[in-house]
């Protein structure tokens, strides 16, 4: 019902309006056309200076109430140089953004036309459009420069003692492998997967590297001050693994694996003590996956390496899950849809996907 | 028949050039559209005069506008008031908006179309298929396009890719809904969203069916611009309109070719069983046979237009703003040379920087690092148009038409918007702000709002050559300040929503500890874009009524312009000019000089007067 007023209250707003406009049109006919182009003229000048000031402010304004808004400090050392980044862009754009809208609003207003202002024929002047070629560059050589540096920091070689974690995308939730005691994973191959037979990620059993190899999903757990690389992947469409308190981000591929690393600073605790206990660091999925895109969250939980030690400790290995479950689960469960050839095929592939460290 | 009065028009053009229109006697004397008949269908329809098929693919961008609008009203509602109801979306939209809450499914269905219909079918169809058709004759000074039948063809492909893209919203698993950008495996799996059903299918082919007429323009733009100016026409004498538009087709038949092969291997993983993008894949529990393929190797595909389509989006609207500032600032445009340059710098570079969309899909660093630096570059090209725009405001004697009024917005947008990119086209920073609501920001200020300022500027400017009429002033002020500022209470603040890591593409943030603290700011933001909604539909019903009730024009220049098409009748016919073509003896920008208003192309030199 609203609905209806609101559509009928616009109607007659712009019936309205219309009727001004019209009425307006006819009244400069009377007061003689040119008089109104240039009473139109003056109003607009001064509009356009208003706005300016207005535009200021409001950029101020805004900054004022959303700034306290974003993500506070960077969690991770990558974020902190990310963080440095930002800070000199926004310091070398904000000020050429500064420059140009008052040059382009006060210019407007100030060469509005005028009785017996003649404007300067003033085709071109080298010298000036070399200045503004040239500052620019070196402005942006700098910015250019900066970049680099940090990227090639950020993807770079993780270091030689960095914990490892496989992340895997799919609709809509994240899957997690740790390499277990041997510090290695055993090798996937995806016509494997089978959710009856308990292998999710499709593990080879015969693979010793395997038997170790411990799943989860939902929550990560990675320790504090300790550089953790993750090796990304993606089941069935192109996900993207979202960490936006360290400021990180990498596309999980279907078929092609990525990585990033970084070292996180804060434990999850910590974090709450600072930003409230409703504080989580959460994953999101960054690159549109379906319609449960939005939805599509996980958990990261930082704690310190006893902390990480003592949650491990109550994980089992997938290998054990799937030896005592897989033959009698094949049999009797029809809960998710398995080909024929996958559930059948006891041949090893010829191709092997390998994430190993 | 046409080579005395059109010399520089090599005779392969002239053949299918003067076959056309037997109207033209072609010498000059009394020419007279009326004394032959055309055709209701001729005239208006199946026409080849390319002010019709200007005045077409102007109001086909209009109508795709408002849908384009409209969609995007739908889904800032849901973002805006996620825990209402809204009734009467359930009676129009029923199952996609069950208990009057916009779901998922339609949600993403929305954004897709919004965005396709937007980049491709207004800003890229609409703009460049309005301008370039009505004013590369008028402005070279040509009697029509190279080929008006290739120009028609272009129109009507147009039209086609629109039914088919607009009937694929009504088919029972909706549009496509995978973004605009419909990245596979997304868009290749049937399995994967209901939208990759039937009407990925119909998005392909109408995209393809486009990327046909766009082509079939673009041939006939550069054709048009390189070989058929007038006597006295060289290129530097050419307004910056045409330059741009020339840089723009070029782009596009470029380009738009490698988009294409892209679609067709989509089309090709979508039903033929092919691999080009799959491998690995394991859908619902359903293993999938395919191995080897790349999904990435759409993205190189699709970006290699998908980057340039900014520009081909962005610089039309330049050239228009180019020229409108300069007439109504009375003065020439500064650095006319450099403007060119830059324009072409713009150009080979938009080839060169796709893969800066694609920093975090796990390209190798090392390759990224070199798309950074050829990113960047290209605001150094940017910048000194912006610096050359405000030098042409200064010491100027600056009416404010509502054309004007558009081209200061515009520059005001590009330089808010254009500034982001230096934030985005650094890999550094994109690793936190991609696909970030300050993406969203960003280029929804650069080439979104910045496109429609050019567009706007360009249509209340070459209003009174279409239609002989002028449209509503007050109507067009309060269209200009309301947009103005509404454009910038919509989208500036997303880029805070951007820096705190919210994601676009998110139905809903109630799920999210670190994204559900901006409710009030996305109510802000939806109501001031159901207003800034409602002033275009002001807007559509000023250009509506004003074809046949606006005020009419009673001179041939009523801007006091300099370039060619105010040389033509008020009402031109087919064939623009009555007598012969005019011959061109100067630059189009001799605005105030020798203490003259505006001296037009046509005017010879005074013995005393240099060159140009």
């Amino acid at each position: 019902m609203s609905t209806t007023w609101i559509v009928i209250a616009l109607i007659l707003g712009f019936v309205i309006v219309f009727q001004i406009a019209k009425a307006s049109e006819y009244v400069s006919i009377l007061k003689g056309e040119e008089k109104t182009r240039k009473e139109n003229n003056r109003i607009n000048a001064f509009l356009l200076l208003a706005f300016l000031i207005a535009g200021l402010f409001g950029v101020w304004y805004c900054n004022y109430r959303l700034a306290g808004k974003i993500l506070g400090e960077a969690a991770s050392n990558h974020g902190e140089r990310i963080d440095n980044m930002l800070y000199i862009t926004l310091a070398i754009t904000g000020i050429v953004f500064v420059l140009t809208q008052i040059g382009l609003f006060w210019f407007s207003f100030k060469y509005q036309e005028k009785e017996g202002q003649k404007p300067l024929y003033y085709p071109h002047n080298n010298k000036l459009e070399l200045i503004w070629t040239v500052i620019p560059a070196i402005t942006l050589t700098v910015l250019v420069g900066y970049g680099l540096y940090y990227w090639f920091q950020i993807t770079g070689e993780a270091p030689k003692d960095s914990m490892v974690v496989e992340v895997t995308g799919k609709q809509f939730n994240w899957e997690y492998r740790y390499p277990g005691k041997d510090g290695m994973f055993g090798k996937r191959y995806y016509k494997e997967v089978n959710e009856a037979a308990s292998n999710p990620l499709g593990q080879l059993w015969d693979d010793p590297a395997n038997h170790d190899d411990i799943y989860t999903t939902g929550e990560m757990h990675i320790v504090v001050g300790k550089p953790v690389k993750l090796i990304i992947g993606a089941k069935d469409v192109i996900h993207d693994v979202g960490l936006a308190h360290f400021r990180m981000k990498m596309d999980a591929v279907p078929g092609i694996p990525t990585t990033m690393w970084f070292t996180p600073k804060f434990t999850t605790r910590q974090m709450r003590d600072k930003y409230g206990p409703d504080f989580n660091y959460e994953i999101s999925c960054d690159q549109m996956c379906g319609k449960g895109h939005f939805s599509m969250r996980g958990t990261i939980v930082v704690e310190t390496q006893a902390e990480y030690n003592a949650w491990l400790a109550t994980k089992q290995p997938q290998y054990l899950a799937a030896k005592g479950n897989a033959p009698a689960g094949a049999d009797t469960t029809g809960l998710k849809p398995v080909t024929p050839a996958s559930a059948t095929d006891t041949t090893r592939p010829v191709a092997v996907l390998t994430t190993t460290n | 028949m046409n080579e005395n009065i059109t010399p520089n028009v090599p005779p392969g053009t002239t053949a299918s050039h003067g076959g056309l229109h037997t109207g033209h006697d072609g010498n000059g004397h009394g020419h007279d559209d009326h004394h032959h008949k055309q055709s209701f269908v001729s005239k208006y329809i199946f026409s080849m005069d390319h002010k019709t098929i200007a005045k077409q693919f102007l109001i086909t961008g209009i109508i795709w506008a408002i849908v384009g609008g409209l969609f995007s009203v739908l889904f800032r509602l849901q973002l805006a008031y996620p825990d209402e109801t809204f009734p009467i979306l359930e009676t129009f939209f029923g199952r996609w908006a069950k208990g009057g809450q916009i779901q998922p499914e339609f949600y993403y269905a929305l954004i897709t179309m919004h965005g396709t219909v937007l980049v491709f079918f207004v800003l890229t169809g609409g703009l460049s298929g309005t301008f370039a058709n009505l004013l590369i004759p008028l402005q070279v000074g040509a009697r029509d396009m190279a080929s008006p039948f290739m120009n028609m063809l272009s129109y009507w492909f147009f039209f086609l890719a629109s039914v088919v893209m607009f009937s694929s919203l009504f088919v029972q698993t909706g549009p496509a809904s995978g973004g605009w950008t419909s990245y596979p495996p997304l868009s290749a799996l049937q399995g994967a969203a209901e939208g990759s059903k039937i009407g990925m299918d119909l998005w392909i082919v109408s995209m393809a069916l486009f990327v046909v007429s766009s082509l079939l323009g673009g041939l006939n733009y550069i054709a048009t611009i390189l070989n058929m100016r007038t006597k006295g026409m060289s290129m530097t004498r050419m307004p910056l309109t045409m330059w741009a538009i020339l840089f723009t087709a070029i782009l596009g038949v470029l380009s738009f070719p490698v988009l294409l092969s892209g679609f067709i291997l989509l089309l090709f993983d979508r039903n033929l069983g092919t691999s080009f993008y799959l491998s690995d894949i394991v859908l619902n529990g359903q293993i999938l046979p395919n191995e080897g393929g790349s999904a990435i190797l759409y993205q190189h595909l699709f970006w290699f237009l998908g980057h340039p389509e900014v520009y081909i989006i962005i610089l039309p609207a330049m050239g228009l703003v180019s020229e409108v500032m300069s007439v109504n600032a009375r003065k020439p445009i500064f650095g006319y040379m450099a403007m060119v340059g830059s324009l072409l710098a713009i150009t080979i570079l938009a080839f060169l920087v796709w893969a800066h969309h694609m920093f975090v899909s796990g390209l190798n660093p090392f390759l990224g690092s070199v798309f950074v630096l050829l990113t960047l570059l290209i605001a150094i090209p940017s910048a000194i148009k912006v610096f050359n725009w405000i030098t042409t405001l200064w010491r100027g004697n600056i009416r404010f038409t509502p054309g004007m009024m558009f081209s200061i917005g515009f520059v005001s947008m590009f330089i808010s918007g254009g500034l982001t990119g230096i934030w985005l086209g650094n890999s550094t920073l994109d690793i936190h702000l991609h696909d970030t609501y300050f993406v969203v920001a960003h280029f929804h200020i650069v080439m979104g709002v910045s496109a429609f300022f050019g567009m706007f500027a360009g249509v209340y400017h070459w209003f009174p050559k279409m239609f002989g009429r002028y449209l509503n002033n007050t109507l067009a002020y309060i269209h200009f300040w309301v947009t103005l500022v509404g454009a910038y209470l919509i989208f500036w603040p997303m880029h805070y929503q951007g820096l705190a890591g919210v994601p676009r593409r998110y139905v809903d943030f109630r799920l999210w500890s670190s994204f559900n603290h901006f409710t009030d700011l996305n109510k802000m933001i939806t109501v001031v874009s159901i207003i800034v909604f409602a002033v275009q539909l002001m807007f559509v019903f000023n250009f509506f009524y004003s074809i046949f009730k606006g005020r009419k024009v009673r001179s041939t220049n009523p801007w006091g312009s300099n370039t060619l098409e105010w040389t033509t009748p008020i009402n031109p016919g087919h064939g623009n000019w009555p007598g012969e073509i005019p011959e061109v003896h100067r630059w189009a920008y001799d605005y105030g000089k020798d203490g003259r208003d505006h001296i037009m192309q046509t005017e010879p030199l005074n013995p005393n007067e240099t060159k140009h």
